[in-house]
């Protein structure tokens, strides 16, 4: 029994001393020793062979129709002649929106942001293929295969480097902070953010391409990027230093924050500060104007979107009037799907299932600054920026709202169509009823 | 089909509800959104299950057109009557097989919302049964409502094409 024990600890420690050499001390300054190109490579090529093998069906498209309300209704009245008086409205009106109705059913645009992308191959991780079919013994022994490699060794690996890069990063900051004032005080406590957070990336096996680096956001700015999931913050702040917004949270994450916001100053809200928007962005506002504290970091969808599209821009933090950073973030669905529906997963399982799958591989573009310009108010800004983050990232710019995700979609726009309808029907009144 | 059925299915009853349909935001949007969710719970029902669904969707699959000898198209009729149908029931509420002038009036008022006044409400309602209405019976039965739209080309207008 003692042996077993012994034997037991002995390997343990080999095993973080393997972690600490060969993971943690080079991608805490920085370089790599290449062991997780190969591991890329390897993979990459075993899901090519297999996407050959497979059979694949994509759901269903519709093809919609790509008339405007007044062509369609123009067509459907073509067959009658126009009516002297009483406005111009038909039976045959109703198919338009019928027709509009139905293909909302059968293929809804708005909701479909909300799921996690269909992929159009399958990379072992059933997840991501709702259709799983039982196609070949040799490819159900290829997946068990994946799931132990995956489970009982690549996941242990990550969550031990997670707790290390987590719990160095409270204490590291913690001792940041108690040291007085110096200049050596910022660059030590940024020298300590990276480090934790490039081992956290590790922890999430992240590859991570940053383009354009000479466009890093700069201090006294604003960093705006398009959310897939919590991780963003983790992939960004691995490059630089950014001051964080939030509202304060109890537990782990508060212990976190409360360290961070020891070394350099981070906007944290209390719940009930949120509420008033005017304390919000005045608070914004004096971040920004101290010249020396860090670029704010906002994710201005307000929730997470599955990274097919960018949804509409909340302009508070367009209001605040100075530079804009717009960054847009990309994932590589082919070896993670890093959504995380708040509705379906809870943060724990997410996590989990982040760190079993094969890897999480993302492009990062610094886009050059922009500012408000003259005329422009937050809202149009906030528009501009929205079309230059999706068209950099390949995404499809919507002009819906992140709240649709909780909230039934808004009144406004039922109106936005019946007006448009009233404006065909009764615009023979008004020019009748006038002489 | 049945995968479009199961996604739409949120607490996966095996059928659908009221509020399953009414979390889609393109559906929600129309004007005329509560009359299509009701044209799929037939009478009392609360539930849709599969077949009804199926069913109710295949008036809006696009029709096969025949070639007779001379080789002129012709639509199979009972395809055209039945798109014609699943209209007329959006109109005829209380399924009396008649529109009167109030539900004319409700469907007109949906498709409009607060945009027009009563008056150019009624005026409009009542030039449209003027002219549909040839029995003069003050509502539109489902033969006048046939007539009034037999030059319109209801098989493309009333379809919906699925891509696979």
């Amino acid at each position: 029994m003692d042996d077993f024990w012994a034997g037991a600890l002995w390997s343990l420690k080999i095993w973080l001393y393997l972690i600490i050499i060969l993971i943690m001390i080079p991608s805490m300054f920085g370089f790599s020793l290449g062991i997780s190109e190969i591991y890329m490579t390897i993979l990459v090529k075993t899901l090519e062979v297999l996407t050959h093998v497979i059979f694949m069906s994509l759901i269903g498209l519709i093809q919609r129709e790509n008339g405007s309300m007044e062509k369609e209704l123009e067509e459907l009245r073509r067959s009658r002649p126009k009516p002297p008086v009483g406005g111009d409205f038909t039976l045959s009106d109703c198919f338009y929106f019928t027709r509009q109705g139905i293909e909302s059913i059968v293929d809804d645009e708005v909701t479909q942001r909300f799921t996690s992308e269909e992929l159009m191959s399958w990379n072992l991780l059933t997840r991501t293929n709702n259709d799983f079919q039982y196609i070949s013994l040799k490819l159900t022994l290829v997946y068990g295969l994946g799931i132990i490699v995956r489970y009982c060794i690549l996941a242990p690996l990550r969550i031990t480097l997670t707790i290390i890069g987590v719990s160095w990063l409270v204490i590291g900051t913690s001792a940041v902070g108690l040291l007085p004032n110096w200049r050596i005080k910022f660059w030590l406590s940024e020298l300590v953010h990276v480090m934790c957070y490039r081992i956290c990336a590790r922890g999430l096996s992240a590859t991570i391409r940053y383009h354009n680096r000479e466009n890093k956001p700069q201090k006294g700015g604003i960093c705006v990027a398009n959310h897939t999931s919590p991780i963003d913050i983790v992939i960004l702040c691995t490059d630089g230093c950014y001051a964080m917004v939030g509202q304060v949270h109890g537990g782990l994450m508060g212990i976190i924050q409360r360290a961070m916001v020891r070394s350099c100053p981070h906007v944290w809200f209390e719940r009930s500060e949120m509420k008033d928007r005017h304390l919000v962005t005045k608070r914004l506002k004096d971040h920004v104007n101290d010249k020396k504290k860090l670029p704010i970091l906002i994710f201005p969808e307000g929730t997470c979107i599955n990274n097919t599209s960018v949804m509409m821009f909340k302009k508070g933090s367009f209001e605040i009037g100075t530079t804009i950073y717009p960054v847009a973030i990309k994932y590589d669905p082919k070896f993670g799907d890093a959504f995380w529906n708040s509705s379906k997963h809870s943060m724990v399982s997410y996590l989990l299932r982040m760190m079993t799958s094969w890897a999480l591989v993302c492009n990062v573009w610094y886009m050059p600054a922009m500012h408000q310009q003259e005329g422009e108010d937050a809202v149009q800004f906030a528009n501009r920026v929205k079309s230059a983050i999706a068209h950099q990232g390949g995404l499809v710019d919507l002009q819906w709202d992140g709240g649709l995700k909780r909230a039934k979609v808004k009144e406004t726009f039922k109106e936005q169509q019946q007006k448009k309808y009233s404006n065909m029907v009764v615009r023979d009144d008004s020019s009748s009823n006038s002489d | 089909m049945f995968i479009l059925f199961e996604s739409l299915d949120r607490d996966n009853r095996g059928c659908l509800s009221p509020d399953d349909f009414e979390a889609l935001g393109g559906l929600a949007m129309n004007p005329i959104g509560g009359r299509i969710m009701e044209a799929f719970f037939s009478s009392g029902q609360d539930t849709v299950d599969f077949s009804s669904f199926v069913r109710i969707l295949a008036h809006f699959r696009p029709t096969d057109r025949n070639r007779n000898k001379e080789g002129a198209q012709q639509e199979l009729p009972s395809s055209r009557t039945r798109k014609l149908k699943f209209a007329f029931q959006l109109y005829d509420m209380d399924r009396d097989g008649k529109i009167s002038r109030e539900e004319l009036l409700q469907v007109l008022r949906a498709m409009l919302g607060l945009q027009v006044t009563e008056e150019q409400l009624q005026s409009i309602a009542e030039r449209a049964i003027q002219e549909a209405d040839l029995d003069k019976d003050d509502a539109i039965s489902f033969d006048e409502f046939k007539k009034s739209l037999e030059k319109t080309d209801i098989d493309t207008k009333m379809s919906v094409s699925f891509l696979k």
